[in-house]
């Protein structure tokens, strides 16, 4: 699939400071559609500060973003999420005393409609919709490969299953923007490949990718283009060969240009 | 203006006892987390306690001075062991569960407390036996008496104590080390459990304090008399920003002045529809109003959530 | 598979009949008590539907609610006002109770909107706040215009009445003889009942299962997108419609209404019924409501002669030793048993981790 350079997101000088601590300075980007856009830079850079602003986590303090054509409104995460964007977050957040099923299944809210009647008298349409979430739940399961977990609590599964149950549950949300936060974190080279497969599969199936990572070698095989943050402040957007290259680059990780 | 003046006396009088109150919930909360439910009944105790002992002792023939300071020494007492028995036997083995565990548990031992007074005192009113003459002064033409005074001095004494407790003394140190946080507190060599005990220890003794002043103030009490005004000494701590020691003191005063006015005016306000006895919905409005707009009170920091 | 009963397990079914049987007699057999008993069934039904209710909002939205008894006053007191002497409107019972719904519905979003963003033990203490500040005015807007009737409250209240066919009196039906608590216990029941359903299909459905994602971790489940303000809201709004309901179903029953009944510790009480019994695990809460409305009146009849055969004398008043072993139980049950007694299994496992 080829990306047809149509922007979907595009951040706009967002700022954001916490007291006297500028997380974010001024930084501006752009996401193509169909692209797996690389977002790294050291710990602290203000990495998941961006995620958090673009998903409306935290208020900005200037700047916004732009997605697929109208501004995002600060201040909404569930809006966010109903304009296309998902995520997974640095830390796991998945319903612990909820099966994975479940978690999926909860994840299909923002696209579908039952309210209380439909609860309560379980009509026609309430009751197909519900078997519609079941089924694309358990598909989803199926497609990151913990299908065999699905009556599990979330809390015991594994590590590994638990990251991919969590990209299920964002997937769930029909996202065109999928934003995975160190989804490779703690995972072995086994472990990240299958991870690699599985991205790359979701970017043929339509959804934009923008990924945080600290695994050098995954970002710079996956990515069309990577953003380095440092220190609040976009270094350099471009293609993963130039920005390896890049000495700016290498100083903000080694400390000294080579 | 013609009530005014008397009506901010009477409310810095008040502003006074909750304010003491307050420091006990405040100090629990900015440490622990957890809404002690149980202080007012503590207070209450502390009330009936100085009642007891001092009515006892004046049948007893001791002089007023004596009678009064033992009743204070007793009240104290009871008080500090009462509310250090309650945190290492209900809240401590309940360290670490979530929230409503031991809101519940404090919200039991409330109940219990009061129950107890019941059985052991009785249903009725109690009257404080009166030993301070009470002289009357004039300013501006509103009265005030020794007792209000006295009251306000016991108030700004034990606070002022307290202050320098916490901002002078190594214990004050650990306290405000762990309220920030408890687990770097620990690794500095900060004992948790002591640091907590002597914060309800103190909140206690404080509280006893504040329950003797009310009864020399009001010479009436009563086993329910503790929920509203722990309620009210909450709501003045909320009013401070919870946690906040200054604040606790200044939302006490602050809320006093609040109910006092209020009572004062409210008939000329609502044009008679509401009168005095709505006073107590001040608390409760207050309350609502700073939860809704500033709940980190006036001053408290603001904290965000990271996710 | 059992051929008649289908995919049912036989054992299940043989305990539901039994159980139906059960609860069908169940006035007569506590009638051989007196009609106080019956009375006292009556009431358990009443906490089971107000549990329930509260249910939806502490178990299942996992908001901490401790002013619940408003709703239920407005409730009562609807009912009274408009079934009453005290107006001189005798309105029937299909329109009060909708309408006591609707205005305790009205009034959980008035009190939800504000504050259903605050975190959980403020959370608690303004609903505190809210159910006090009900109580106040119910028992002071009786000056300059009598609404309420302040602390008498309202008397003469007309019960529940289908037509001639009036709840409150003596009837023979199919040759039984009914009194009026048994005619009520079997309206309650069907209410209840139907509560119950309500409140298990909601478990197990899209709107339920945002509730439990809001509770286990709110910014997640914003992030996914819920609208969890919107859906706090529904909670309360649920709750307290059920609350409504109940209250009118009390003020007919009981015949009277006073702000007395409605107190701080009513909110408590009903709020043990669903911890104590199992947050969120309808069984549990059944169990505690059962339990929490039975067990004070037992104490009751045995406080006093147990004392006297120990002492010799009645040392402690009833009343407050019933208070005081409800504090008591509220302590224990948090310190051995913090799930409740009856939790959902996964419950169970995750408080006993965290205390441990």
């Amino acid at each position: 699939m080829s990306t047809d350079g149509e922007v979907l997101l595009a951040a706009q000088a967002v700022a954001k400071h916490f007291g006297g601590v500028k997380a974010l300075r001024d930084v501006s980007l752009t996401i193509r559609r169909g692209e797996i856009y690389g977002l790294i830079g050291p710990n602290g850079a203000g990495k998941t500060t961006f995620f958090n602003c673009m998903t409306g986590l935290y208020v900005p303090d200037g700047g916004g973003f732009v997605f697929d054509g109208a501004p995002l409104k600060a201040d909404a995460p569930h809006q966010a999420a109903e304009r296309g964007i998902a995520r997974t977050f640095q830390n796991i957040r998945l319903f612990g005393n909820m099966t994975a099923l479940d978690n999926v299944m909860v994840g299909r809210h923002v696209r579908t409609e039952a309210g209380i009647f439909g609860a309560v008298f379980r009509g026609r349409a309430a009751r197909d919709e519900e078997a519609a979430i079941r089924r694309r739940a358990e598909e989803l399961l199926h497609y990151v490969g913990v299908a065999d977990r699905a009556e599990d609590l979330a809390k015991n599964l594994s590590y590994g299953d638990q990251r991919r149950l969590e990209i299920a549950r964002a997937l769930a949300t029909e996202p065109k923007l999928l934003c995975l936060d160190e989804p490779a974190a703690g995972m072995n080279g086994a472990e990240t490949e299958e991870l690699r497969v599985l991205i790359e599969g979701i970017r043929a199936d339509g959804v934009t990718i923008l990924l945080i990572e600290h695994d050098v070698k995954l970002v710079m095989g996956l990515c069309d283009r990577v953003a380095v943050l440092d220190y609040g402040a976009l270094v350099i957007e471009d293609v993963p060969s130039v920005v390896q290259h890049d000495p700016r680059v290498i100083e903000a990780y080694i400390g000294v240009a080579a | 203006m013609d009530i005014f003046l008397q009506q901010v006396i009477n409310g810095l009088v008040q502003g006074a006892i909750y304010a003491m109150v307050a420091l006990g919930y405040t100090m629990v909360y900015g440490i622990m987390g957890l809404i002690n439910f149980a202080h007012g009944e503590v207070v209450m105790i502390g009330t009936l306690v100085a009642i007891t002992v001092v009515t006892f002792l004046l049948k007893l023939g001791f002089p007023v001075w004596l009678a009064g300071g033992m009743g204070i020494v007793a009240a104290a007492g009871v008080c500090l062991v009462l509310g250090w028995s309650l945190e290492r036997i209900a809240y401590r083995p309940l360290r670490g569960a979530p929230r409503l565990t031991p809101l519940i548990t404090a919200i039991g031992m409330s109940i219990v407390l009061q129950n107890l007074a019941m059985m052991i005192w009785g249903r009725n009113y109690m009257t404080f036996p009166s030993i301070i003459e009470k002289t009357q002064y004039e300013i501006g033409g509103a009265a005030f008496t020794n007792v209000q005074v006295l009251v306000v001095l016991v108030a700004g004494i034990s606070m002022g104590g307290l202050l320098f407790l916490v901002y002078r003394t190594k214990l004050g140190m650990a306290m405000r080390a762990t309220a920030q946080n408890p687990g770097v507190a620990g690794l500095m060599g900060v004992n948790a459990n002591r640091v907590i005990s002597s914060a309800f220890v103190i909140g206690s003794v404080l509280g006893a304090l504040a329950g003797v002043m009310v009864g020399v103030y009001y010479e009436i009490a009563h086993y329910q008399m503790g929920f509203m005004l722990g309620l009210k000494a909450f709501t003045a701590a909320v009013l401070g920003g919870i946690g906040n020691l200054a604040g606790a003191m200044a939302g006490g005063v602050l809320l006093g002045l609040i109910e006092a006015l209020g009572a004062g005016y409210i008939g000329d306000l609502t044009g008679g529809f509401l009168g005095s006895h709505y006073q107590d919905i001040f608390a409760f409005v207050v309350l609502i109003f700073v939860l809704m707009f500033r709940p980190s009170g006036l001053f408290g920091e603001k904290t965000g959530d990271r996710a | 598979m059992n051929p008649l009963l289908g995919a049912l397990p036989v054992r299940k079914t043989i305990v539901y009949v039994l159980a139906a049987a059960a609860l069908l007699i169940l006035p007569f057999v506590a009638a051989l008590g007196g009609q106080a008993w019956v009375r006292i069934v009556d009431f358990a039904i009443l906490y089971v539907f107000l549990a329930l209710g509260l249910n939806i909002v502490v178990g299942f939205a996992g908001l901490l609610d401790l002013g619940y008894i408003a709703f239920y006053a407005v409730g009562a007191y609807l009912w009274a006002l408009l079934a009453s002497p005290h107006f001189g409107l005798h309105l029937p019972f299909w329109v009060i109770l909708p309408l006591g719904a609707i205005v305790a519905c009205f009034f959980g979003v008035l009190l939800g909107a504000p504050t259903l963003k605050l975190r959980g033990d403020y959370l608690a203490i303004v609903t505190l706040g809210f159910g006090e500040i009900v109580r106040i005015f119910m028992n002071n807007l009786n000056a300059p215009i009598n609404i309420t009737n302040g602390p008498q409250g309202i008397t003469l209240i007309d019960p529940v009445a289908i037509g001639d066919f009036k709840f409150s009196t003596v009837s023979t039906l199919f040759g039984i003889t009914f009194s009026g608590p048994q005619k009520y216990y079997y309206l309650l029941l069907v209410l209840v009942v139907g509560v119950i359903i309500i409140n298990i299909r909601l478990q197990h459905s899209r709107i339920g299962r945002a509730w439990q994602a809001i509770r286990e971790d709110e910014i997640a489940a914003k992030a996914i997108g819920i609208n969890t303000r919107n859906m706090k809201l529904l909670a309360f709004a649920m709750g307290a419609s059920f609350g409504g309901i109940a209250g009118g179903i009390f003020a007919a029953m009981q015949g009277f209404v006073s702000p007395e009944s409605f107190s701080l510790i009513e909110s408590i009480m009903i709020l043990a019924m669903v911890v104590l019994g199992g947050m969120g695990h309808i069984p549990g809460v059944i169990l505690g409501a059962v339990l929490l409305t039975v067990l004070p009146e037992a104490l009751r009849y045995a406080v006093v002669p147990v004392q006297k055969a120990v002492f010799g004398e009645v040392l402690a008043d009833p009343e407050s030793l019933r208070m005081l072993i409800f504090g008591l139980a509220l302590v224990l049950v948090m310190r051995f048993k913090p799930a409740g007694l009856w939790p959902s299994p996964d419950r169970r496992r995750e408080l006993a981790e965290k205390s441990r």
